[in-house]
């Protein structure tokens, strides 16, 4: 990984890391209404190794943020503000999304 | 003094009676002339076909529509919109819509749809309003505190527009009345403010085959869709878990901006009109969320119908009679209309109630007060001399249980034998409960939980202390 250190933030016209053994994919989560109280965050960036589902990224998030499980059976998990499933494999730069209802009025 | 006060009361209690009264007369009166207006408009174009039976292609030639002189005075801006126009106002002059919930997302909701001219308004309630519900709740008034929030919203309703048909349901919205109310309207709107109402309405709107109108506030955020809405998925088919209930949150609890509802309300309104007037595109398949603090809005295209969903897939049998035997609160673990939770976790001798603890202040007992609600609250109001200590970080912080009991022990000068007594109070008393069931197992084991918590300090001991 430290060949990618600086490109990360510089390049942002190349899609696919180069030259790693492991390679891997860049996205940002973002958190809606009860996981952002779980998280304390409104988005964060997450890298998964390429050809991660959304499943695998849940999978991630839940061992970083444990308090996650409790929603992982009632959420709408959206790729890119579109609708997917957790087998769906994530891509670089894609914005996975995490939605639990919101009950309040 | 007393007397003339109560006198004035009883005066302004009947009086507000029998104005309520003769606005329901006004009202009926009204949509009466209104069907008549109908009738003899129809007549003179030539139409031979009765009310019931308007056939839309021959609204439009000049003059081919039902609207009276002062309906087109009060719509003509509505009238002059190209994409809306006398078609649109008379598709929503003559449709229905109902309204579940007369709060924080119902109320901006209740008013623009009277406002706009839907043909008949229903209002379902059980609530009355509070001085707590006025900071978003915007169609209630001060005047009608402590009244049925279903009164006060069709009197401001009415007050808005004295042409709609507005329909008071006060009662709780059950699996027994759904089904008789929900069928009376066209397009159904879920205003309410918890989960196991999101089932039942929703259920109740794929049972009957009707479009929902589906909002939510909570915090600084806000949700939007339309569920069951031309082969759109319904609540069931996005969400067939319901979401654990600590994960469900409520106003009252974790706190609301005023406006975010407002705005949530003010969509579904919006959204409500486009169906009832058939014109747009419903905000069906998508979901739309709302983000006050980032200003941001985002419009996430969610899954359509599932063919799994067990109310509206394809092998779905859910009839009106399974309906009407679900348990909604059973099945989201919560109750449908929620008040405070009351747990019960301690010995009676490891309680106190706050009377009791006032005495024991009074008497100069040596003591220390740990109060476990999160900093925020703590900041509202606390009593003299307690210590914050928030729930989650009990653990961490009992150290400074310990040497806060040595303290006072030496300030009050208690002698050796006896010591320091514990007292923790929170905003209910359940989560000072919690709190003792823990000191206890960590050697605190005379700690003690005052009973109710501030509420009840509020209500038995100091009615001057406020209440959030
Ligand atoms: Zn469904």
């Amino acid at each position: 990984m430290d060949t990618m250190e600086g490109k990360i933030n510089t390049q942002t016209s190349d899609p696919k890391p180069e030259g790693n053994k492991v390679p891997s994919v860049k996205i940002k989560v973002l958190f809606f209404a009860r996981a952002r109280d779980l998280t304390s965050l409104t988005e964060m960036p997450l890298e998964v190794p390429s050809g991660s589902s959304a499943d695998d990224c849940l999978n991630d998030l839940v061992a970083r943020f444990p308090g996650l499980e409790e929603i992982r059976e009632c959420m709408v998990l959206a790729l890119n503000e579109e609708y997917t499933t957790e087998s769906t494999i994530v891509k670089e730069k894609d914005e996975l999304a995490i939605i639990p209802p919101i009950s309040g009025g | 003094m007393e007397s003339d006060a109560s006198r004035i009361l009883h005066e302004l209690q009947s009086l507000r009676a029998s104005k309520s009264d003769i606005d329901r007369r006004i009202s009926a009166l009204e949509t009466q002339l209104h069907q008549i207006n109908l009738l003899n408009d129809s007549v003179p174009n030539g139409s031979h076909h009765s009310i019931s039976t308007i056939d839309n292609s021959h609204l439009n030639g000049p003059h081919a529509h039902y609207l009276t002189p002062e309906m087109i005075h009060r719509y003509s801006r509505h009238l002059l919109l190209p994409s809306f126009g006398v078609q649109a106002q008379s598709n929503l002059l003559k449709s229905s819509v109902l309204v579940v919930g007369a709060g924080g997302l119902g109320s901006p909701a209740l008013l623009y749809l009277a406002a706009c001219g839907v043909g008949r308004l229903g209002i379902v309630d059980h609530d009355v309003v509070e001085l707590n519900n006025m900071h978003r709740q915007i169609i209630h008034t001060e005047a009608f505190i402590g009244q049925p929030k279903v009164k006060s919203a069709a009197a401001a309703c009415r007050s808005v527009n004295s042409t709609v048909q507005i329909v008071e349901h006060h009662e709780a919205l059950r699996t027994s009345n759904a089904l008789g109310i929900f069928s009376k309207y066209d397009v159904i709107v879920d205003a309410t403010d918890n989960a196991p109402s999101r089932y039942m309405i929703s259920d109740c709107c794929v049972v009957l085959g009707k479009p929902l109108v589906s909002g939510a506030a909570l915090g600084l955020e806000g949700q939007l869709t339309v569920y069951n809405y031309n082969g759109g998925p319904c609540y069931r088919c996005l969400f067939p878990t319901p979401p654990p209930t600590t994960a469900c949150q409520r106003c009252a609890d974790s706190g609301v901006l005023g406006v975010v509802p407002g705005i949530i309300g003010c969509l579904q309104a919006l959204e409500a009109i486009k169906i009832a007037s058939v014109v747009g595109e419903p905000l069906s398949g998508r979901m739309l969320l709302f983000d006050a603090l980032a200003a941001r809005i985002r419009i996430v295209k969610i899954r359509g119908r599932s063919l799994q969903c067990k109310a509206c897939g394809e092998n779905a049998t859910f009839t009106q009679q399974e309906f009407q035997e679900f348990d909604y609160e059973k099945f989201t673990q919560s109750p449908l209309s929620p008040s405070p939770l009351k747990l019960n976790l301690l010995q009676a001798d490891s309680r106190i109630s706050s009377k009791e603890y006032h005495d024991r202040v009074v008497n100069g007992d040596a003591h220390v007060l740990v109060d476990v609600r999160p900093a925020h609250h703590f900041e509202i109001v606390s009593l003299p001399n307690s210590l914050n200590i928030p729930l989650p970080s009990l653990e961490a912080r009992l150290p400074e249980i310990s040497s806060a009991l040595k303290e006072e022990e030496e300030r009050k000068g208690v002698s050796s034998g006896s010591s320091a007594q514990l007292y923790v109070i929170c905003r209910r008393g359940n989560d000072s409960q919690r709190a003792v069931q823990y000191l206890h197992k960590t050697g605190f084991t005379s700690a003690r939980d005052i009973l109710g918590g501030l509420e009840s300090w509020a209500h038995d001991v100091d009615p001057n202390f406020p209440t959030y």
